[in-house]
């Protein structure tokens, strides 16, 4: 097995006194594309901050993040997110682990040219001799992302580019210092569907080419399964169910993870011709309930609910946490 | 945007939101200090401790007592009673100098988001050229034609508030011409006067009112700053600025002449201040909850 | 870019006719006559009647305006009716006194609002964060001229540390004119940082909300380096508003300030001459502040488009 890019134990998130997350597991290895599924408010994105060292100053994180970059250059670079203090956390963002995220309109700074902003995140981590050296290259990588006339794109404000554009920019900002970890978050959930899929196959080669991990967030089942290797599935701030997408997605066990992809697939209707839903709405943070926080949604639950269901497989890296696990059959 | 003087900066976006807690505390410790200036206003009208027209010699410059709570002045006049007459010239010139800013310029503002929109924009730039001419400059210019007075102050002062008014009216009511039931009320054939009274200047109100204390702030600012320079209340009308003047030869002597007054002046504006920013958060439905 | 230019010089200089017509009205549409009021009322009408040739004030009211604002156009403001000077050399020494003095006061104002401001909003939810904005709200309420009056009886009076005012020329004594601009500078400074830090606050804290800072910390920016680099910026533009604003606001507090301090500004002039009668170079302060006014404000239109790329096309 190669070795992890980032591996996340036991992470437990609390404002005030109210769990956020709870015991999330996450490992990515090197060359691996992951990707983290839920409806939203399961505590997707929160865990990706927590990784990049982001979560806002009132939430509480325990547990571990480890990142290590890549050995480039001989000294390879181990980050203890959580203890370490905010020099050693910058010079990880950016450089260790790049990271996209949902909104291409208000991502860039609408003040400066997107090749400057491009070009920054070299000359903030010194991966190039000089600021001309990061304009030239900043070309390049507007080039590589598909932008027509880079030198002409890098020149322009992020207000003069399309909503795509605006988000190959940014993919070609967090590919720019090669990173070990790249983390996407909805990346495409904002941009027309016939840009998506290009967005998609941006990110995808981008982190083969550099043998990147990829950790991709999304509440999108199909673009998962195209997009990824694993899957880990979260609810209520818990990894609920976890393992190879092929084996989750055609043999769910968690009945949460079930109804989830019973609602996303639109061949699958119950007997009286609607679409398979699942009841009710995610409770708001901190409002979930003990022992399985699916139990009040869940149409199998039984008093046994009540206490928390242990995590049945192989490791953290594949099983399930549920009382009545759907039969693998 | 062409803006000016204080008064144009309340155009401006509200600095900072408050939490809930925030505005109601705000509310209250305005609320008290206007309402305390106010009821000491009413009570000078029928009493006051002592006389202040009259002048006692054998008095000059007292300190504080059981007698003259404030000390008395160079006249030998009670501080205290001339500070709570003296509310009365703050209240009076903020009132009808921000009176007839609001008759002016919310009929302007509604005016300008009614008439086309070609029209509108004739309205407000002139309406903004207007703000080149700051109170005080204008009080200035018209107290040079025609003679220092309290009405002189009150008309450019209310002069120079005008376009405040008409500039927030005027945003608010862009947005209610282009509610639903404006369009429903025009489709059915309403007139724009009855559209005008009806639809648009209630939901303006609260913005008004807003507009108005932050105003009357600037008013008592703006009359305080003339009546200090011998411009604004004549002598022998009690004034928290004339105060300030009178005192001001004395401040090697009894510097509290000028704190007391001083001390005035900023708690009123304060308390607009204060006022207007929990008025204007309460009306806000964007206020966030803490959490 | 060079259309929107163009649009903004057009409405200054509409700007400046206009209200140049305003001024004129104001001191010609009232009653009262000029010469009267500048002679007093003992004078007989044959010297009023003379007074009135002399300024041209028996021609037609469009032809007084077109002579008036033509002499302004040639830098010439005229000679007064009661001293018979000429207009134009007092208001620019005047001027450069007020200038000197609302200059150090923007100063003031600038280092005092920018990093209590920004560290307000970085510490809004802290105690020292509440603490100052409630410092900032009493100072937003104390006039500059009370400002002056407080400084003065600690500052002058009781620690005879600074002169209570008065004026020197910079090339005359350095010392001098430091110690005794002071005083002034600040009481105008003071209140207007006071204004300026809750704008700063606010467009700070606008700034801290939006995604592109989180970016930037994503990138491996410091907090502090994100706010530098990419905050600080689109804070400006809230920030810029609120500084030409008040610009204005200081040009006209500074009459005030120079009556406290005895300083011989262009405040000074306007009121002395308010006392005077002289009316006419009552109009031509007036006019010389409402002109740097418009021109402050022009300035900070040319510059939010120096500011804002998104401006440069886009039609507000």
């Amino acid at each position: 097995m190669t070795a992890d890019v980032v591996r996340v134990r036991d992470l437990v998130v609390t404002v005030g006194a109210k769990p956020l997350l709870v015991d999330v597991d996450v490992t990515v290895h090197r060359g691996e594309r992951v990707g983290l599924i839920g409806e939203s408010g399961s505590g997707k994105s929160l865990t990706a901050l927590a990784i990049m060292g982001l979560l806002p100053e009132d939430l509480i994180p325990a547990g571990s993040v480890v990142v290590t970059g890549h050995s480039g250059g001989g000294v390879q670079r181990v980050t203890s997110v959580l203890e370490a203090g905010e020099p050693a956390l910058a010079a990880m963002r950016g450089r260790d682990v790049a990271m996209v995220f949902q909104e291409p309109m208000t991502a860039l700074n609408p003040t400066m040219r997107v090749g400057a902003q491009v070009a920054e995140i070299m000359t903030i981590h010194r991966t190039v001799p000089d600021r001309g050296a990061a304009a030239r290259r900043a070309v390049e990588l507007l080039d590589r992302v598909g932008l027509p006339d880079p030198a002409d794109a890098a020149r322009a404000y992020p207000h003069q580019l399309s909503g795509g554009q605006r988000q190959r920019v940014v993919v070609a900002m967090a590919l720019a210092n090669d990173p070990a970890l790249l983390i996407c978050d909805e990346p495409t959930t904002a941009l027309d569907v016939t840009v998506q899929a290009l967005v998609l196959d941006l990110v995808v080669r981008g982190v083969e080419a550099r043998d990147a991990g990829l950790l991709f967030i999304t509440h999108d089942l199909a673009v998962v399964a195209s997009v990824c290797e694993r899957v880990l599935v979260m609810y209520g701030g818990r990894v609920v169910e976890a393992g190879e997408v092929q084996e989750v997605f055609t043999r769910p066990r968690h009945r949460y993870t079930r109804g989830l992809i019973g609602a996303s697939d639109l061949d699958l209707t119950r007997p009286d011709g609607k679409l398979y839903t699942i009841q009710g709405s995610v409770p708001s943070s901190g409002r979930f309930p003990a022992g399985c926080v699916f139990r009040n949604r869940c149409t199998h639950a039984t008093t046994e609910c009540e206490s928390l269901p242990p995590w049945q497989g192989s490791g953290p890296e594949q099983g399930f946490a549920c009382w009545h696990p759907v039969m693998a059959s | 945007m062409t803006g000016l003087s204080r008064g144009a900066e309340a155009l401006l976006p509200p600095p900072g939101r408050r939490t809930r807690r925030g505005t109601e505390a705000t509310l209250l410790v305005g609320g008290v200090i206007i309402a305390v200036i106010v009821l000491l206003a009413l009570v000078s009208l029928v009493w006051t401790p002592y006389d202040t027209g009259e002048i006692n010699p054998s008095e000059r410059l007292a300190l504080s007592s059981d007698r003259h709570w404030l000390g008395t002045d160079k006249f030998g006049r009670d501080v205290f009673s001339l500070l709570m007459v003296g509310s009365q010239t703050t209240l009076l010139v903020g009132l009808v100098s921000v009176g007839v800013a609001a008759l002016v310029g919310v009929p302007l503002g509604i005016l300008s988001a009614m008439v086309p929109k070609w029209w509108g924009e004739v309205i407000i730039r002139a309406n903004d050229l207007l703000l080149a001419f700051p109170a005080l400059l204008l009080a200035i210019m018209l107290t040079a034609v025609h003679g220092q007075g309290v009405v002189t102050a009150m008309i450019a002062i209310g002069i120079a508030t005008i376009p405040s008014f008409a500039r927030v009216v005027r945003s608010g009511a862009i947005g209610v011409m282009k509610t639903e039931y404006v369009l429903a009320a025009r489709a059915a054939g309403r007139r724009p006067l009855a559209i005008a009274l009806r639809h648009v200047l209630p939901n303006v109100a609260s913005l008004v009112i807003v507009q108005a204390s932050v105003s009357f702030a600037i008013a008592v600012l703006a009359e305080a700053a003339l009546s200090y320079l011998g411009l604004g209340a004549p002598p022998g009308t009690p004034s928290w600025g004339r105060m300030l003047q009178e005192g001001q030869e004395l401040l090697f002597v009894a510097p509290r002449l000028e704190v007391f007054p001083g001390v005035a002046i900023a708690l009123a504006v304060l308390g607009f201040n204060l006022l207007g920013d929990g008025l204007r958060d309460r009306f806000d439905p964007r206020l966030e909850d803490r959490r | 870019m060079l259309l929107r230019i163009a649009e903004r010089t057009a409405v200054f200089l509409v700007s400046l006719g206009v209200s140049s017509a305003l001024v004129f009205g104001f001191m010609v549409l009232l009653p009262g006559d000029p010469a009267r009021v500048a002679l007093g009322i003992n004078a007989t009408e044959v010297d009023v009647a003379r007074l009135r040739a002399e300024f041209g004030l028996d021609r037609p009211l469009g032809e007084q305006y077109l002579s008036w604002t033509g002499g302004l156009v040639r830098a010439d403001l005229g000679t007064s009716y009661i001293s018979r000077a000429e207009i134009g050399p007092q208001i620019a020494d005047r001027l450069q006194v007020s200038l000197i003095l609302v200059a150090a006061s923007m100063i003031i104002a600038v280092l005092l609002a920018l990093p209590f401001g920004t560290l307000m909003a970085v510490h809004h939810r802290r105690a020292s964060g509440v603490v100052l904005s409630a410092i900032s709200q009493v100072g937003v309420a104390v006039p500059a001229f009370l400002a002056g009056i407080l400084l003065i009886s600690v500052f002058a009076v009781h620690l005879r540390w600074l002169p209570s005012g008065g004026w020197t020329p910079p090339a005359y004594d350095p010392g001098l004119f430091l110690r005794q601009l002071l005083l002034p500078a600040l009481s105008l400074g003071l209140v207007q940082g006071a204004v300026l830090t809750r704008y700063v606050r606010s467009a700070v804290l606008e700034v801290l909300r939006e995604d592109f800072l989180r970016t930037a910390r994503a990138k491996g920016l410091t907090p502090l380096r994100a706010l530098v680099r990419h905050g600080l910026r689109n804070a400006a533009v809230p920030v810029v508003t609120v500084l030409g604003l008040q610009l204005a606001t200081l040009l006209v507090g500074a009459v005030v300030i120079e009556r406290v301090f005895v300083i011989p500004g262009l405040g000074s002039l306007l009121l002395d001459n308010v006392g005077n009668r002289d009316l006419i170079v009552v109009q031509d302060v007036v006019m010389v502040l409402v002109v740097a006014v418009l021109l402050v404000n022009f300035v900070v239109d040319l510059l939010y488009l120096a500011i804002d790329p998104r401006l440069r096309t886009a039609s507000r």
